[in-house]
């Protein structure tokens, strides 16, 4: 393992490292990040043990799903033996995303259930478009998802970004 | 990402992502974040090590049950087997 050079953040700044590509190839006028001062917070209605868990992924179901960017519901029983994730900006370098439960961990969920430290997973998981507009997201996906989990009764979201 | 996990905990849901991006997610601000500084792709552990996986899902499990307040941050104790991949995301050409 090579040592790590300590005169630079130790963890990857992709927001330093897409604006330094894009502007050594000539564009200009470099993406504006979401950013708030301000962060929500909700407390816990429920124990832990009393509540309905749901998973929410960049995954897309199919290559044509992926092309209609759109948030969706899908059961999670069975659990998905593959997801579509190519359109999504990984390390198709390093690794792989062929081990579903690396990004969405239907049966690690399911054994925190079975164990009684969680209720249940939701029945179905959810998926969410990456878009570069803030503006989708927060007009149009964000509410699209409370509404599908608000249907399934969720208590608490585990959210994975690929 | 994100953004969605500030809707749902505006609107009653508590979230809490799991990612890899540590300064996307930290700067759009998040309630509650468990980082694993892996190579984009597997923010909820390596492929084939369910005892990994479950553990890192533990961690986030633990931090909705504990925060109390927002932009709570826990990183997962896992390292990536190798660094090559920090130096080669979007890499210049020279």
């Amino acid at each position: 393992m090579t040592e790590f050079d300590t005169s630079h953040r130790v963890f990857v700044s992709y927001i330093d490292k897409s604006r330094e590509y894009y502007l050594a190839r000539g564009y200009g006028n470099p993406y504006r990040w979401a950013h708030h001062k301000d962060v929500p917070f909700s407390p816990l209605k429920k124990a832990l043990n009393k509540s309905r868990v749901a998973l929410v992924t960049t995954a897309a179901l199919t290559k044509e799903s992926a092309a209609t960017s759109e948030v969706y519901a899908a059961p999670t029983e069975p659990p998905p033996a593959v997801l579509f994730t190519e359109h999504r900006s990984w390390d198709k370098a390093a690794t792989h995303t062929r081990d579903v439960e690396t990004f969405l961990p239907i049966r690690r969920v399911r054994e925190f259930a079975a164990a009684g430290r969680i209720d249940n997973l939701s029945p179905h998981f959810y998926g969410v478009p990456t878009d570069f507009s803030q503006r989708r997201t927060i007009d149009k996906y964000a509410p699209e998802l409370l509404d599908v989990c608000r249907a399934d009764a969720v208590d608490l979201a585990l959210l994975v970004p690929l | 990402m994100s953004l969605v996990a500030r809707h749902l905990e505006t609107n009653g849901i508590p979230t809490v992502v799991i990612g890899s991006a540590k300064d996307i997610v930290e700067q759009c601000g998040v309630p509650r974040f468990v980082f694993t500084d892996f190579p984009l792709g597997n923010p909820c552990g390596k492929p084939d090590d369910p005892t990994m996986q479950s553990a890192i899902v533990g961690i986030a499990l633990d931090l909705l049950e504990s925060a109390r307040h927002s932009r709570i941050t826990v990183q997962t104790p896992f390292n990536w087997p190798t660094t090559d991949w920090r130096d080669r995301y979007m890499q210049l050409e020279t």
